[in-house]
């Protein structure tokens, strides 16, 4: 039984490692994703709550005149485990924004400001709109799109910063820009993130590598909005399992003692006896020595 | 059965149990005497019970908030994710469930396979378990269309077209399944409908499972029957019972290591993208537990006969009591089965990883020798090896290989000494 | 071996056994049933702002709040003077009109028959306010019961002025 095990559980670690291993690459490119350290990786990850909202920024001024978050509504920015703006900045910020409300008493759809309680606005009103908009290529709604790629926030991260001019001979059409990261190489979005492109209103220097980094976070968030309270339940659930299982553990060899002690040891051994004798001696187990 | 009869301990309990023996079921369940000797991959048929009724339990909270539309389905599903109270944490449960179920049926279907539990008598349970794990496989086809991404919608396209091939009424047939001229909101609708629904059949063919499984008990390591109404079984609660739960709990750790840290490991990316009928995503694969297969599927050149292998390789497995026709039970005592049944685990984790894998090259190479050597082992080795392997000796009863072990003789000696003079027989 | 100890520590064992099971069994159910509860979406929709400036004397809008008809009347004069001179003792669920309507030119009440829940009708009824169809219950000009099978007056729900325009309930 215990070669068993160790032979299954070889089989498993292989099977591990090989996954762990494809996973540092993008899809096809076999092109290596460029490392950061992300504060909400591992099991103890948490969001940088100033990059959660330096990455909003950049979402807003960068990003959501092509790219929908659908899936986003306004007060998602001040609950818990996100960016955390409070209740009157995120009413502030949902306020920005027209939504399209009604029909009103009169039949017509009119316009009103945001509450929190909306969805982020569209940038265009369906997705034939968005795409004829951006030379025939929809940018995809952001909601989830940490989730829908490969590497998640290292490939995103990974995408911006990763814009070059394309190897010689390399042969593109107007629009179409050259990117290593991209499933095929080439992509319809011009390199949208540059040194400055915004100025943080916390201050803080706007590097590419650090506007990538904050939009590449939000999105992780944008994703996934209950990473913390899932990771910290997690913590409780395997806490809570080590202290069952050995109390379980313990419970059960109390329980199997009966079956695993000396007594049954001899019981069997008399079992066995009395088979031997009446099957090979037939003679009075008395004078067996 | 051997063991007791159940006494009711009120009026109450008898005036009940005389009209529906509910109390000697739970009884006889209690009392059932199970072999001493099972090893912990016997603790899988209650792992496997957790799964069902947590699958369904998660699936039932998760209809609540669905909406079963293709303009709607995978937007419901953020909103359960993101707006639900724990939303997030019951459909992960359920996701990474569905993965933990196969996992679980696997390591108990070559649990089975090793220890020849679907030998005579025991063929009923080999077969309702063929049936509950075809219903299985169905089951989560269908749920894995539900959130409508693209590996939905392309998954569903795929499997659905291959009905196509039957000669005859195959296009019919197909057209029927999908409702329309192509996988779309009616057919998500039927899904929808029938993976509520199937759950609760396999739960009833669970029931018939065990109830044959009681009829002759259960197989043991050794693969020997054992004699009931000796010390060689004990009643399941609370032996099997702290057993099982104490591997339940361990397979907890790591069905809640995917949901708590890993919750999208085992799925793809591209299933939160979601569906359009105008693009097909670059590879499409099923889920993993389906991966060997689709690698049989893609493996044979014509499409009809892509299907018919693939089902073939499960149709094959209800053979199996008939095919293997060796005597002895368990690989313990089959020194050359047991070789060959690690080259088929080997060959049935390859296929997995073949079915991720784009069929041409090398992989559609290996995927045929593969299919091939699955087949070649259960039609032609198994009924070989059946009839000329040389097996090893069979114990007496399953006490005899704990005996055999080495001191077990002085102890006997040291006893008999002790106890000289007194009738063995009085000794209980 | 002294068979009073073993039972003892054994007991022990088992009862801590019990116990913790029966706590993350507890737990684990918690969110099975709270996944129930109204949901964080359906909660921020729990207030809603209604501009009010077309509402002029005399006219009575409906809104929808928590999927429930909410009538927002902008009294006349008249209809003021009418349900402060009405007498407690005459009413079945004495309540002053004051109390109902904080700001007495602006009625807000939850448009819901306190009988069996139908929506009444307005500007109908003995009282010339309101008027269930249903079973025939009268509201007055401060949606107080008059007549008929319903027991209390109409729901005045939480409600404020964010300005002189929008009323937020809720």
């Amino acid at each position: 039984m215990e070669r068993l095990s160790n032979l299954f559980t070889k089989i498993l670690l292989i099977i591990f490692f090989i996954g762990i291993y494809n996973s540092a690459y993008s899809e096809e490119n076999k092109t290596k994703f460029i490392k950061n350290n992300w504060s909400f990786e591992g099991v103890f990850g948490t969001f940088d709550r100033s990059a959660l909202q330096r990455g909003y920024q950049v979402y807003q001024e960068v990003c959501s005149g092509c790219h929908s978050v659908q899936h986003l509504s306004y007060r998602n920015l001040s609950e818990k485990g996100g960016p955390e703006f409070t209740l009157n900045e995120a009413k502030a910020i949902a306020a920005q924004f027209e939504i399209t409300d009604g029909p009103n008493e009169d039949g017509e759809m009119f316009t009103r400001s945001g509450r929190l309680s909306d969805k982020f606005v569209n940038p265009f009103p369906n997705v034939k709109a968005a795409a004829a908009a951006n030379g025939g290529a929809y940018p995809p709604d952001m909601s989830v799109l940490a989730k829908a790629r490969k590497g998640g926030a290292d490939y995103i991260y990974s995408l911006l910063m990763g814009y070059e001019e394309a190897p010689a001979g390399y042969d593109l059409d107007d629009g179409v820009y050259y990117n290593k990261y991209m499933p095929g190489y080439k992509i319809k979005m011009a390199e949208p993130i540059s040194d400055g492109v915004v100025v943080y209103n916390d201050g803080t220097d706007a590097t590419k590598a650090q506007i990538s980094k904050d939009i590449a976070t939000f999105l992780v968030w944008t994703a996934d909005p209950h990473l913390e309270s899932r990771h910290r339940m997690g913590f409780k659930v395997f806490f809570y399992l080590i202290v069952f299982l050995t109390l379980v553990y313990f419970s059960k060899q109390k329980v199997w003692a009966r079956f695993n002690s000396k007594h049954e040891e001899e019981e069997e051994v008399f079992d066995k006896a009395e088979r031997v004798v009446t099957e090979y001696e037939g003679e009075d187990p008395k004078t067996f020595k | 059965m051997s063991e007791e009869k159940y006494i009711p301990n009120s009026k109450i309990a008898k005036w009940f149990d005389d009209r529906l023996p509910l109390l000697s079921l739970s009884h006889h369940l209690k009392e059932y005497p199970t072999p001493k000797n099972l090893n912990y991959w016997w603790t899988f048929g209650g792992i496997l019970t957790f799964c069902l009724i947590t699958q369904i339990v998660t699936g039932i909270i998760l209809a609540m908030h669905y909406v079963a539309h293709t303009e709607h389905a995978f937007a419901s599903i953020e909103h359960i994710m993101r707006d639900v109270n724990y939303g997030w944490l019951i459909r992960y449960v359920h996701s990474n469930g569905a993965s933990m179920f196969f996992l679980a049926v696997y390591i108990h279907i070559f649990r089975g396979l090793y220890f020849g539990s679907y030998k005579s008598p025991r063929e009923m349970i080999w077969i309702t378990g063929l049936v509950i794990y075809l219903l299985m496989m169905a089951t989560a086809f269908m749920g894995y269309v539900l959130p409508w991404g693209q590996m939905s919608f392309w998954g569903a396209t795929v499997i659905t077209n291959l009905f196509s091939a039957i000669p005859l009424i195959g296009e019919s047939i197909t057209g029927w399944l999908w409702g329309g001229f192509s996988v779309d909101n009616p057919t998500l609708n039927r899904f929808y409908s029938l993976h509520y629904l199937l759950p609760f059949l396999i739960f009833g063919l669970v029931v018939l499972h065990v109830w044959s499984l009681h009829i002759p008990g259960n197989n043991n390591p050794v693969g020997i029957d054992v004699k009931k109404g000796t010390n060689e079984t004990m009643p399941f609660h609370p032996y099997m019972v702290m057993k099982d739960l104490l591997a339940l709990l361990t397979f907890l750790l790591i069905f809640f290591g995917f949901v708590f840290f890993l919750p999208d490991f085992l799925g793809h990316p591209d299933n939160y993208i979601p569906a359009d009928p105008l693009v097909t995503p670059a590879h499409i694969v099923p889920e993993w537990y389906l991966l060997p297969f689709y690698a049989i599927l893609r493996a044979i050149p014509s499409k009809l006969g892509g299907v018919i292998f693939m089902f073939a390789s499960i149709f094959v497995l209800v053979g199996l009591p008939w095919l293997d026709g060796s005597k002895v039970r368990s690989a313990t005592f089959r020194p050359i089965y047991r070789k060959f049944f690690w080259v088929l685990v080997v060959i049935v984790i390859l296929l997995g990883y073949l079915g991720a894998k784009p069929p041409e090259g090398i992989y559609l190479i290996l995927a045929r020798i593969a299919t091939a050597y699955y087949f070649f082992h259960f039609l032609i080795l198994l009924p070989l090896l059946g009839r000329y392997e040389k097996t090893d000796p069979l114990p007496m009863s399953i006490s005899d290989p704990v005996l055999d072990k080495p001191g077990i003789i002085d102890k006997f000696k040291e006893m008999a000494g002790k106890y000289e003079g007194e009738n063995v027989g009085t000794f209980k | 071996m002294s068979k009073d100890i073993k039972p003892k520590r054994r007991d022990f064992l088992f009862t801590a056994t019990y116990t913790i099971g029966a706590v993350g069994l507890g737990v684990a159910i918690w969110p099975l049933v709270d996944q129930m509860n109204p949901d964080s979406s359906v909660k921020a929709l729990s207030t809603t702002e209604v501009d009010v400036s077309n509402v002029v004397p005399g006219k009575t809008i409906t809104v929808l709040w928590r999927g429930k008809p909410i009538f927002i009347r902008r009294r006349t004069k008249k209809e003021i003077d009418e349900a402060a001179q009405v007498d407690l003792k005459d009413l079945k669920d004495p309540e002053k009109d004051s109390d109902r309507a904080k700001n007495p030119e602006w009625l807000v009440m939850v448009g819901v028959c306190t009988h069996l829940g139908c929506v009444p009708l307005g500007n109908k009824g003995e009282y010339k306010a309101w008027f269930c169809p249903c079973h025939g219950s009268h509201y007055d000009t401060s949606g107080r019961i008059r007549k008929g099978p319903a027991p209390k007056n109409l729901e005045i729900p939480n409600y404020e002025f964010v300005n002189s325009n929008t009323i937020k309930i809720g």
